[in-house]
């Protein structure tokens, strides 16, 4: 009973249910259409002419597309929960660095090249050095000038893409390299985004399991003012999260321009910026800052990714996609909200009271 | 229901996480009484009177109210207020972005025909509340712009204006000044004249016997008694609230010692911030405490803030322990030894989602740095060692600081600057909404630290509180310091100095 109520009060459980309902969908799909239940969870190797032998699966596929919106995640997760608002600028921002990185890479002006102009390091350095100053930029204007968050950021939001287009001179720069495209391809048999993602996830979790970093941010985020009577220097941390949360644009930027060799600036990292809140938010975070939980906000991303792809699976058209999931999203926040929470444990009090006078 | 009977509670239970909050609470309110509802911090006070008002979900008992068949049981505040219960909270619970109309007339504005609000309506009418009560306020500007005292009076003319039955008073009085409690008391007299029963609930032993004609005592969640109030001496209401006799205050007096001689641990000069307070001299010897004296908004808090730098000094220059340093945020101030417990502790006190142990290390790793940080054993080491010490009552060290009492809450502020070891510590009305047990522990405290040679600077609204510590004190006049008293501190004395004038 301890432990049932350990669990119970376990912040990862309803992110976590979220998924294993996302997963559950498929296998009942596939026992209806007479597939192997379980072969959403399979993994198979293949063989590829241009990757050699991979790993294949539907998990594979997740996990693997999932990774810019879980990067992403990371540093939505901190703006939140610093300054009780969203960095709706960070599709954008993905978009530019991924722009300013190819144009490194291929030479200003040049539109296709299969040869780097400039080492590999110096094209990604340039990536995140351009989310940083992004994320300094909204940074500035949050903490320093205390404009609203989603004001602030709606600057680069819709320029950030124009910036990117400039800076390729109107033109989708393609790098058709093999060190290039490496980062959005395999490494060995598995996806090397996923190496990327698992990264970034691991520093963030030292940095904030070795420093108060952590801690900080949600004081901050809870209490400002009184914070920074404690001792907290609140302006800098909000800043801090802002630049943050541009350098993992940066680093998302990087993984979805590698896939597609390109700097297609119009359609990198669209709407992602919308999935990455979402996934804060199915993780079990309060929009309105303070305490966070960001393994919440992974699962969050990665569900996010189980249910499109679970909806391509089901043969759902992409223009169709935004509705069901809509849908199945609208359910999963209905059943992690505060009230419904309170409601369910007032019903299941209740039920027990009623049994409590039976016996 | 009995003859004259407004409000009844019989046999109210409710349980929090780990403490069970309310056991068995009886209460009953007369039709024009003023009720005071007494006990210490944490006795269920306030968990009762959200029962009442609908914010708490009690679990058993029942509440009648006096034409309502049947027992009643609130959902929301607004569903109290249907039935005739209006509240004033212990701390302003309004919208400080919204006029000081908007706040009067909040979900329940005057409409016009066409159903929308109608703005002139509601502006002579709030003007109307605020004179008829003797506040001079200017209804259509922002809440924000002015004082606690002001925003209290305010959240109580909201409280009034909505034909209540049954008036709740929180610790109304807490941030007032006399002359302002009085105009409140002389409200509460006419509201009670016209018949509404009024429950007060404060930590004011002598407004208690002013305005009041019953007490009802509570002590850690259960009921201790109802008792009218001639029938209970102050020395019996204390005895029936600590569950003891009371520890007496009296005996709390710092020895006379001339701190002249003793080392200089801050030396300010033509210090001033521009709008909250002119420039000021002041000098404060290790081991001595000082005390501000002057009404509320005199500037008290404001000297305060700006010798610990969260308020900028803008002129002036400040020596701390000999060496003149240059502060432009309180973690500057932190590193030569200094502390502020805030007088708001809502505000600027606490971290309401973080746990009583985080709240309690938060100034000591912020002093640290962020790369150093306090192992989790270390963490858990320094609270329990302060909830030990000063005596806070959580349910763990885990607990959310949101769920504490208001006077245990600002124990852990306080808690807070200890862990940090500071030479030099203000505290800013530490014992503001505490109870008596509590109020006498904090003063202990400081005459403790002040032995252990640490300076401290102490603001407070209760000039026997400070008379009984302080060695010297401030006097604060219109955002000036107007002098010092450092010999006879006497009530009248001060009393005088504050006010000012020849008489």
């Amino acid at each position: 009973m301890k432990a049932w109520n350990k669990i119970k009060s376990w912040p990862l459980l309803l992110p976590i249910i979220a998924l294993i309902l996302v997963m559950t969908v498929n296998i009942i799909h596939d026992a209806a259409t007479g597939v192997n239940p379980m072969s959403f969870f399979a993994i198979s190797l293949r063989e590829t002419t241009t990757n050699g032998t991979i790993l294949y699966g539907r998990i594979i596929d997740i996990i693997n597309r999932g990774s810019e919106v879980a990067i992403l995640a990371i540093g939505m997760t901190l703006v939140v929960s610093a300054s009780a608002g969203t960095d709706i600028s960070v599709g954008s921002v993905m978009s530019l660095c991924a722009s300013f990185m190819c144009m490194n890479l291929a030479g200003y002006g040049v539109s296709s090249t299969t040869t780097l102009a400039k080492p590999l390091v110096v094209g990604l350095l340039a990536a995140v050095l351009m989310g940083v100053v992004c994320g300094a930029f909204n940074g500035t204007l949050v903490a320093h000038l205390s404009i609203q968050p989603m004001v602030a950021t709606l600057i680069l939001y819709s320029a950030a893409r124009a910036i990117g287009l400039l800076l390729c001179n109107d033109l989708i720069v393609y790098v058709r390299n093999p060190s290039f495209a490496f980062i959005g391809a395999f490494l060995g048999p598995i996806p090397t985004p996923i190496f990327i993602t698992a990264f970034c996830i691991i520093i963030v979790s030292i940095v904030l399991k070795k420093t108060a970093l952590g801690m900080y941010i949600q004081s901050v985020g809870i209490n400002a003012k009184a914070s920074r009577i404690a001792g907290l220097n609140s302006k800098l941390l909000i800043f801090l999260a802002y630049t943050l949360c541009g350098a993992f644009a940066a680093i998302a930027g990087i993984v979805a321009s590698s896939r597609i060799t390109s700097a297609d600036s119009n359609n990198i990292g669209l709407y992602l910026e919308m999935d990455a809140i979402l996934s804060v938010a199915l993780g079990g975070n309060s929009l309105g800052g303070g305490k966070f939980n960001l393994a919440g906000s992974i699962i969050g991303a990665y569900t996010i990714q189980a249910i499109t792809t679970t909806l391509y699976a089901l043969g759902v058209s992409s223009i169709q996609a935004p509705v069901y999931k809509a849908i199945i999203v609208i359910i999963i926040v209905v059943i992690e909200a505060p009230p419904f929470k309170a409601y369910i444990r007032k019903f299941a009090a209740s039920r027990a009271a009623a049994k409590g006078v039976k016996a | 229901m009995e003859e004259n009977v407004v409000l009844t509670a019989r046999g109210i239970s409710m349980t929090f996480p780990g403490v069970k909050a309310l056991d068995n609470v009886d209460f009953t309110l007369r039709k024009g009484e003023i009720h005071a509802l007494m006990g210490e911090n944490g006795a269920g006070k306030s968990t009762l009177i959200k029962c009442l008002t609908g914010i708490n979900d009690f679990e058993e008992g029942e509440i009648r109210i006096d034409g309502i068949d049947g027992p009643v049981r609130n959902h929301s505040t607004r569903d109290a207020q249907n039935k005739g219960i209006s509240t004033v909270y212990q701390e302003v619970n309004l919208c400080p972005n919204l006029s000081v109309a908007e706040n009067l007339f909040i979900g329940r504005e005057p409409l016009t025909k066409l159903h929308t609000i109608d703005r002139k309506s509601y502006n002579k009418r709030s003007m109307k509340i605020m004179d008829d009560l003797g506040i001079s306020v200017d209804v259509t500007q922002n809440l924000e712009n002015y004082s606690l005292a002001i925003q209290q009076m305010v959240a109580i003319a909201r409280a009034v204006d909505m034909d209540c039955k049954v008036l709740i008073l929180d610790e109304p009085t807490s941030s007032l000044d006399d002359e302002e409690v009085e105009k409140l008391f002389n409200l509460m007299r006419r509201l009670k004249e016209k018949g509404v029963g009024i429950i007060f609930v404060t930590h004011f032993l002598e407004q208690v016997y002013a305005v009041c004609d019953r007490i009802t005592v509570l002590r850690n969640g259960k009921y201790v008694g109802e008792y009218p109030i001639a029938e209970l001496p102050r020395v019996k209401l204390v005895a029936a609230m600590m569950g003891k006799d009371l520890d007496d205050l009296a005996e709390i007096k710092k020895e006379e010692k001339d701190y002249s001689k003793e080392p200089m641990e801050i030396a300010a000069k033509g210090l001033s911030h521009a709008g909250t307070i002119k420039p000021f001299d002041l000098n404060i010897h290790k081991g001595e405490v000082v005390g501000i004296g002057g009404l509320l908004g005199s500037g008290r808090s404001e000297l305060a803030r700006c010798i610990y730098g969260a308020d900028k000094a803008q002129t002036g220059s400040l020596d701390v322990d000999g060496k003149q340093v240059k502060i432009n945020q309180p973690i500057d101030a932190m590193n030569k030894g200094m502390g502020m417990l805030p007088d708001d502790r809502k505000a600027e006190g606490i971290i309401a989602d973080l746990s009583v142990r985080e709240n309690i290390i938060l100034a000591l790793q912020a002093k640290r740095g962020m790369f150093k940080q306090l192992s989790r054993a270390q963490q858990e080491e320094i609270a329990d060692r302060y909830i030990d010490l000063i005596n806070i009552k959580t349910s763990s060290k885990d607990t959310l600081v949101k769920q504490l009492s208001g006077g245990n809450q600002q124990k852990v502020i306080l808690a807070r600057w200890l862990a940090t070891d500071p030479d030099f510590l203000i505290l800013d009305e530490p014992t503001r909404g505490i109870d008596v047990g509590t109020k006498s522990e904090i003063q202990k405290l400081i005459v403790k630290l002040a032995s252990e040679g640490k300076s401290v600077l102490f603001i407070s609204s209760e000039i026997e509180e400070m008379l009984r510590t302080c060695s010297r004190m401030v006097i604060m006049r219109d955002g000036q310091k107007v002098g010092e008293i450092d010999h006879d501190l006497s009530q009248e004395g001060v009393m005088k100095a504050i006010a000012g004038g020849e008489s």
